[in-house]
């Protein structure tokens, strides 16, 4: 009896400890499957958010980066960090516009503000665009003749490469490859941790805020530079379009911020890597540009100053193949010619000729001889201050019309944080442009 | 001259498409769109001071 008894005790023992960890690798494998369900569903839904966010670092913002850690070392890096709530709410609410109205945002201010405002925002992203583009164009070339490569074979093979991209007739494609360029991007960080960095400088000096020889115009003038790079005129026209063109619906918002907070975090680190970088080996010389950068770097860590170069080209390229985009996908919405990826060259011919005619055109100005490029990047900043601005504020207005955006619509909380960031951005980028049409101004 | 004529109709059906704008034009966006009027005129007033004094 007791034999029996014990076996039996055994026996449910047994059986008890097999249900339990059967429910466990159950419970397990339910739990992974429904993370890879989501990891496969963001990688799906993942690209608009991540490619503007890191084309957001184009040739003028590693210039930026690299001058900023050049002149103050690791003492800015809390002030990139937060930089990445600033980029996050504002491209947000371009994603929950477009998943919602399934229109770019040139067409959503033509339809909600009327044709004044919509002709206003158009012509001015048109020529911000366009003088951006150049100086896209003027970092690449300048990368590239690092290697020897002069400028003219730049600017073909550059054209040549995007319109390749372009032309496939697929957004997916186009989107992948975009991606890859984005990866090529963190060449920083492996450069960062080549030039063998004090972490606790980085940590001690970096992440505590401080304020680095105290209040001055030039201080001023880069930290508006920082946030002048971090959010652009044509962010907002690309990412939104980009989400209509994917074809991302209501249900994929979540996702779709997701995908944007994830492109801001990396933007932002690719920044504190280029300031590193720079920070450690050319702390206190004068950078003007990232390409002098480079060149000064070669000097010290020959592939530093190499992975530089080719960062400096790679951002040039990501920058020129968003901006170019955004022009032609706001021309397509007003003027009611297809614009989408997805069609091919004789469906919709305007689309890809003016995607070309705004690449091609950017892309001579480099090539002459005597082109006032100093005064070409001084009117990127002084228009972009006067589409900035507007852009923002029809933003704010579109994501509270509660009769279109629904649920969507901004909430309480959202607005504040919102309108908190884009008057700042508004007081700090107005005081760039008016500092770089009056230098002596605030001296 | 015909490409001339057809892109000043398109202009033309634009402008009518989006003649008035579909948001309800409360206070706020009253107020904001009234905002940012005066602070572009001072942006063109600004530019053209520095255009001139630049000439």
């Amino acid at each position: 009896m007791p034999v029996f008894s014990v076996s039996i005790y055994q026996c449910r023992a047994s059986s008890t400890y097999n249900s339990t960890d059967m429910d466990f690798f159950s419970l397990l494998y339910y739990r992974f499957k429904k993370v890879w369900k989501a990891i496969r569903l963001y990688l799906v839904i993942a690209g608009p958010g991540l490619v503007v966010m890191i084309a957001d670092n184009d040739a003028g913002g590693i210039t930026t980066y690299a001058a900023t850690g050049a002149k103050y070392g690791y003492h800015l890096i809390w002030f990139l960090l937060l930089l990445i709530p600033v980029a996050y709410y504002v491209q947000e609410m371009t994603v929950r516009l477009g998943a919602v109205t399934k229109r770019g945002h040139a067409e959503a201010i033509f339809e909600s503000f009327g044709a004044f405002w919509g002709w206003f925002s158009l012509i001015d992203l048109m020529f911000v665009d366009w003088l951006t583009l150049v100086t896209e164009f003027v970092g690449m070339t300048a990368a590239l003749s690092i290697f020897g490569v002069p400028a003219w074979i730049t600017v073909v093979l550059v054209v040549l490469l995007m319109s390749i991209i372009i032309l496939n007739g697929r957004y997916w494609t186009w989107e992948k490859i975009a991606l890859g360029f984005c990866l090529l991007n963190l060449i920083y960080i492996p450069a960062a941790f080549m030039v063998n960095p004090s972490v606790s400088s980085i940590l001690g000096q970096g992440l505590i805020p401080n304020l680095p020889g105290g209040f001055n115009n030039e201080l001023f003038f880069l930290l508006m530079a920082n946030i002048g790079t971090t959010i652009a005129p044509w962010m907002l026209f690309f990412q939104q379009s980009s989400v209509v063109d994917k074809g991302l619906q209501e249900k994929d918002i979540n996702m779709g911020k997701l995908d944007t907070l994830i492109g801001s975090i990396i933007t932002v680190v690719v920044a504190i890597f280029i300031v590193i970088v720079t920070g450690t080996l050319l702390n206190g010389a004068p950078i003007d540009d990232a390409a002098t950068a480079a060149r000064m770097l070669m000097k010290t860590n020959h592939y530093v100053g190499a992975f530089m170069a080719i960062g400096l080209f790679d951002a040039g390229l990501l920058g020129a193949i968003c901006i170019s985009l955004a022009s032609s996908w706001a021309f397509g919405e007003i003027f009611g010619w297809a614009h989408s990826l997805n069609t091919k060259v004789k469906e919709a011919p305007w689309f890809y000729i003016s995607f070309f005619l705004t690449l091609a055109t950017a892309g001579i100005v480099p090539l002459i001889p005597g082109a006032p490029l100093v005064l070409i990047t001084l009117f990127v900043q002084v228009v972009a201050v006067t589409l900035l601005p507007a852009a923002l504020v029809f933003l704010i207005l579109l994501l509270n019309d509660k009769k279109t955006m629904g649920e969507y619509a901004n909430t309480p909380l959202q607005n504040t944080v919102s309108v908190i960031i884009v008057v700042l951005i508004i007081v700090l980028s107005t005081l760039y442009g008016v500092s770089a049409l009056f230098p002596n101004l605030f001296q | 001259m015909r490409m001339l004529k057809q892109f000043r109709s398109k202009i033309r059906e634009i402008n009518q498409r989006y003649g008035k704008p579909k948001i309800e034009m409360s206070k706020g966006v009253k107020f904001s769109l009234a905002v940012l009027r005066i602070y572009l005129f001072v942006l063109v007033l600004l530019m053209i001071y520095k255009f001139i004094t630049v000439l």
